[in-house]
């Protein structure tokens, strides 16, 4: 017997991952988890880690999906995206700059190439 | 010991979005809008409460909370307070009145934990939203959303759990009416009261300083809960967990999340603690049953996603 989750599984193993669907308007895009060594796809009208959510994923660490709890910190390797303003405490304006980012705050805009778990608590000494 | 503070009875909330805030607070949670001030700051109340307001939303950079405000008798405590907090060491500052709308003189003062406080005497009364004093309705005819009907208590996180029960029960009078102890004898949380109510703040140990978990909001009953429920899938809101019912406390909740990554609560029930009553046990080799008491086991998030 095979679990939901297996069948995602062999799925994504075997099929070939489609960029776009045909019967919604918007877009859909290929997101590569190079540290999980998985993929999603993920909607354009969707944050990215809502579109995770959807697509029965669980490459990127869930909390708030508001950008205040830092849980869902990624890297973007390469792709576009839109961003929403994200919580100071977790991205810096120097991280902005490097591509890190919360996944609950931006939208995909092409096929993405993302790293995960880049969430700490920091301890203040 | 009683030393003159009253209740809960104000939070101030740092948000992303104030339209996307008041969606949440005041569309969905059901509180009134009662003012906003030139900095751009929302005030508003659950449709019991007889002062002016009790959540404060600002628009920031970093979700948070800024400071909760509890109310004492008069403004002879609050000078006495004032005192003592100074005496116990804590870092006091005189905000004016007027600072905030309708608001008196307040007394601010930092924690162990990390958390700003502060004390006030006065504030404007408007009374309780939409009915009168005199011969009162039950409630009135256009609440929206889960229509709470007043801010009841945060829980927060931070290191010196120690440290900020001392200050709250010393100088506060606030009695411990419930607790988690780990197996070396650590409190590792602590639910405190200044009421009747089974908590009017709690604090959970946590590594990281001056961290807030949740705002909670009351409702009357169960079916109120679930129907809160039914709003936060009807609106696509971040859902944390429930609803289901806390082991601590005995409340009946479900948590969820703002659009700025705030946790939220609305809950009913639970217990009731006397200043005779030992404080309620629970040890963390049951943390699952005392935190989610149905599900019996703890979700990452609930001690990892913070503001
Ligand atoms: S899940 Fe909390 S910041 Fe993204
Ligand atoms: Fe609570």
């Amino acid at each position: 017997m095979t679990t939901t989750a297996q069948a995602f599984n062999t799925r994504k193993e075997q099929q070939e991952p489609r960029c776009s669907s045909p019967d919604v308007s918007e877009q859909s895009y290929l997101v590569q988890v190079v540290n999980r060594d998985s993929w999603f796809t993920a909607r354009s009208d969707k944050s990215l880690l809502v579109g995770m959510e959807l697509d029965a994923s669980q490459t990127i660490a869930v909390g708030c999906r508001g950008g205040g709890c830092g849980m869902c910190k990624i890297r973007v390797l390469a792709g576009k995206y839109d961003s929403k303003r994200m919580s100071r405490a977790h991205i810096s304006e120097q991280e902005q700059a490097e591509d890190y980012v919360l996944a609950c705050r931006i939208y995909p805009r092409s096929d993405l190439v993302i790293e995960s778990d880049h969430f700490t608590v920091k301890p203040e000494l | 010991m009683k030393k003159g503070v009253m209740r809960p009875g104000h939070i101030q909330l740092r948000v992303l979005d104030m339209e996307e805030a008041l969606a949440h607070y005041r569309d969905l949670i059901g509180l009134i809008e009662m003012d906003r001030d030139d900095q751009g700051r929302v005030y508003l109340k659950g449709w019991t409460e007889v002062d002016k307001f009790s959540v404060v939303l600002r628009e920031a950079d970093e979700p948070g909370m800024d400071f909760v405000g509890f109310k004492v008798l008069n403004n002879q405590v609050l000078e006495q307070l004032q005192g003592e907090l100074v005496e116990f060491g804590c870092q006091v500052e005189n905000i004016p009145a007027g600072e905030l709308n309708g608001c008196g003189r307040r007394v601010r003062f930092d924690s162990p934990t990390g958390h700003m406080f502060e004390l006030y005497a006065d504030k404007e009364q408007t009374g309780k939203w939409g009915i009168s004093s005199t011969n009162p309705d039950a409630f009135p005819m256009d609440l929206k959303g889960m229509k709470a009907t007043r801010f009841d208590h945060c829980l927060l996180y931070g290191g010196d759990l120690d440290g900020t029960l001392k200050l709250f029960q010393q100088v506060l009078g606030f009695d411990l009416a419930e607790q988690v102890m780990d197996e070396n004898g650590t409190r590792v949380a602590q639910f405190l009261t200044i009421s009747t109510k089974a908590h009017d703040i709690a604090f959970i140990k946590h590594p990281e300083d001056s961290k807030f978990h949740h705002a909670s909001f009351y409702l009357e009953t169960w079916e109120d809960v679930l129907r809160a429920a039914d709003l936060i899938s009807i609106t696509d809101t971040s859902l944390d967990i429930g609803p289901t019912r806390h082991g601590l406390t005995h409340g009946k909740t479900i948590y969820f999340f703002d659009p700025s990554g705030n946790r939220s609560e609305v809950f009913c029930g639970g217990d009731y603690h006397y200043p005779d009553h030992e404080p309620v046990t629970w040890t963390t080799d049951q943390l699952g049953k005392a935190i989610f008491y149905h599900d019996r086991k703890l979700n990452e998030r609930f001690l990892t996603a913070l503001t």
